[in-house]
């Protein structure tokens, strides 16, 4: 039963029916690095077009697909699963587990947003990818012709439920899973960070679920919840949306915080300062940022005293945002900062993302938003929360943790030249925006007129992108000359926490034995008090591990099928398509598989935390 | 820690007082059972019987209905336990934030404007 050993697999096999949480976390990172890279293009042709006064680069039509795929593409399949990635590979790390609470469940989740993702972007190549924007507002999103929107509904619906099943699996596997002596208060940052965002996951996925299916059924079985001639309401999507949109945006900048927390830590040779402090502005952020959607909806006319407590709502949340903010800069104070590139984007990030959260502010007054709404200056805050906190983020965790996934460090040198170009650009494409949205230029429209002002600035806005296109061409460069450089991955940047306890690349079953946590930064703490390394709080023993499954790819590839055949009205395609799925969850419930065991010998023989 | 093969069939009798324990548990979850059927049924009598007048009818019921979620949570998925503090906390966060946003939803979506 538990104790066979599993047969040797390919190499293609094993990252396919891998359930181990490292591997997931890898697979994670590289396709929302692909999304990522793609979103990234469809970004600059955009900017392209809108270089020059009505240039015809692009028809309108392309242009809205463009505009869409952008924004859809970069929430749910680049930051997020970037984000997953890092979550995937380091809390478990962090908290001294073996894997995640349910491993199964949690390749599930990986494989459902890669088959969304898959499905999204098929739309190109079959006559139009959506165009209704991200937010895919009805009726533009219900009324649009084609199958564009259909492939968002499907794409995200498929995408959404390997999310939640993934912040289910994080919210039990940091309930359950953590190693002795780590209590809540003495969990990492980023673990930290990682409970909240799952939390906001939960919650705030099924009205997304909810809206987009209700779009179904009005785009596709003639529905009518939507359409205002039937008694529908439009505003019902608005308000689903940003019931889940907001969230959503704390879902994409709390990871990041997190990050930062311990990349700044980790650079400042210091203890974060005011850590309780943290995690309690962490849960009011994600708790304030549900009730505070409404703010999206200013013009829609709810009236001035629903706007009024919206806006007050809104500003609220600067106040946690604020404390986080003043920890960091305390953090730093008086440490021995190191500049590595992790670090840079920690301390670019600190600016960037006050610029995004005072023009935040300034949107959050309502009276102030009729004149700000559907501009670039709105365009110009999100990209600055965003690409300043989330992309910033993302980059400092690549930095940071690129030694312990990938076993080599990337370059410094090169990594301090993308730095440079990706900050320089990123203030060039979007500082300006500011000024082009509070001249009038409104968003979402693929072309602007000559001799109104506009030239000068949106023609600087463009070159900022080419900046960051290139300064994403030197990461990819330097990923790729950096292989080389594995001495010294163990720990290179005198870890606090316990994914440096690890061996680079990290063990199959992470920790030889399970850690004593003796304190916050319990890697450090024994640096200091002990002898270095993390005491053991059981004996040495066989370790139970999952067996690998192929059934994943089979679920998801059922749903996908049968989004197909919902996107294509065809009853026989959807049916087949279910039955694959459910068919392949009966395996799953019906096959025995009680993991196999590593034996001590085979342990000892290379010990996972020795160094 | 050993590894334990989770499918072993469990060994032994248990003790006293484990089996007062059960024998306890037991007699709750029959009581409540016993009190949610009687909410039901009164709850149904409320909208069959014609001598309740509607407008008291509605809130009544949906009294009862929350008693009944109460009650199904805590003695019949058993969230009193120990150790099911998160679970609370969760359950609740997400009642409340529902509940929030349901109220909102129905004051923001109507006619008036506010």
């Amino acid at each position: 039963m538990a104790n066979s050993s599993p047969a040797k697999k390919s190499v293609l096999w094993d990252w396919l029916t891998t359930v181990d949480h490292k591997k997931i976390g890898i697979m994670y990172f590289l396709a929302g690095l692909f999304f990522f890279a793609v979103a990234g293009l469809e970004a600059i042709l955009m900017r392209i077009q809108l270089m020059f006064p009505e240039m015809s680069f692009l028809g309108e039509q392309t242009y809205n697909e463009l505009l869409t795929m952008h924004g859809t593409t970069m929430l749910f399949l680049a930051a997020m699963p970037l984000f997953f990635g890092f979550m995937n590979f380091v809390v478990p790390l962090q908290i001294g587990a073996r894997d995640v609470a349910f491993p199964f469940i949690n390749s599930l989740g990986f494989w459902l947003f890669l088959f969304g993702g898959i499905i999204l972007n098929v739309s190109w190549f079959t006559g139009g990818a959506p165009d209704a924007a991200w937010t895919s507002y009805v009726p533009l999103s219900s009324d649009s012709p084609g199958h564009g929107v259909d492939y968002y509904v499907m794409g995200l619906q498929v995408s959404g439920a390997g999310t939640l099943m993934s912040g289910i699996n994080f919210l039990v596997t940091i309930v359950n899973m953590r190693a002795p002596g780590m209590s809540m208060m003495r969990m990492p940052l980023f673990t930290w960070s990682t409970f909240v965002t799952s939390m906001l996951i939960l919650f705030a996925f099924p009205a997304l679920t909810v809206g987009l299916l209700l779009l179904m059924l009005d785009r596709i079985f003639g529905g009518a919840f939507f359409d205002v001639a039937m008694g529908g309401n439009v505003v019902i999507w608005q308000h689903l949306f940003w019931i889940f949109g907001h969230p959503e945006v704390y879902i994409l900048i709390l990871p990041a915080f997190g990050i930062f927390s311990e990349v700044i830590s980790t650079f400042a040779k210091k203890r974060l300062f005011g850590y309780s402090a943290m995690v309690f502005a962490t849960l009011i952020i994600g708790f304030l940022g549900f009730m505070v959607w409404a703010h999206h909806m200013f013009t829609v006319g709810m009236g001035p005293v629903a706007n009024a407590i919206f806006a007050v709502a809104t500003m609220a949340i600067a106040v946690p945002t604020g404390i986080k903010i003043f920890n960091w800069l305390l953090t730093l104070w008086g440490g021995r900062i190191r500049f590595t590139v992790a670090n840079l984007f920690a301390l670019a990030f600190i600016p960037s993302f006050v610029m995004g959260g005072v023009t935040g502010v300034m949107l959050a007054t309502s009276a102030a938003n009729y004149q700000f709404h559907d501009t670039y200056f709105v365009v110009a805050h999100f990209h600055y929360v965003i690409i300043g906190g989330s992309v910033f983020g993302i980059f400092a965790g690549t930095f940071y943790w690129w030694p312990k996934m990938f076993g080599y460090r990337l370059s410094e040198a090169w990594g301090k030249w993308f730095f440079w170009l990706f900050l320089i650009g990123f203030h060039m494409t979007f500082f300006v925006q500011h000024f082009l949205g509070l001249m009038g230029m409104p968003r979402r429209v693929a072309s602007y007129l000559d001799g109104q002002n506009l030239n000068d600035l949106n023609f600087i806005s463009t070159m900022g992108a080419f900046f960051m296109g290139t300064a994403f061409i030197l990461l990819v460069i330097n990923v790729l000359i950096s292989r080389k450089n594995t001495e010294n991955t163990d720990d290179p940047w005198d870890g606090r926490t316990l994914e440096w306890a690890t061996t680079s690349p990290v063990q199959e079953y992470n920790f030889a034995q399970t850690p004593l946590v003796r304190d916050l930064d319990a890697l450090f703490y024994e640096k200091m008090n002990g002898d270095g390394r993390m005491k053991a709080a059981e004996p040495l023993g066989d370790i139970h591990m999952p067996n690998g499954s192929i059934l994943p790819i089979f679920i998801a590839l059922g749903l996908s099928i049968a989004s197909f055949g919902v996107i294509y009205y065809s009853w026989p395609v959807i049916i087949g398509g279910l039955v694959v799925t459910f068919f392949t969850m009966m395996l799953r419930s019906v096959i025995e598989d009680h993991g196999y065991n590593i034996p001590v010998s085979e342990i000892t023989g290379e010990k996972g935390e020795d160094k | 820690m050993a590894h334990v093969d989770p499918s072993a069939p469990l060994e032994g009798r248990p003790s006293k007082e484990t089996e007062r324990k059960l024998k306890r548990e037991s007699r709750t979850q029959i009581v409540s059972f016993v009190f949610m059927i009687f909410i039901t049924s009164t709850a149904f009598l409320t909208i069959a019987s014609d001598a309740i007048p509607t407008g008291f009818a509605i809130p009544f019921i949906l009294l009862l209905a929350a008693v009944q979620v109460v009650m199904q949570l805590y003695y019949f998925m058993h969230m009193n336990g120990k150790g099911t503090g998160w679970v609370n906390a969760m359950i609740w966060s997400g009642l409340f934030v529902a509940a929030m946003t349901v109220a909102a939803l129905m004051l923001l979506i109507g006619i008036v404007k506010y």
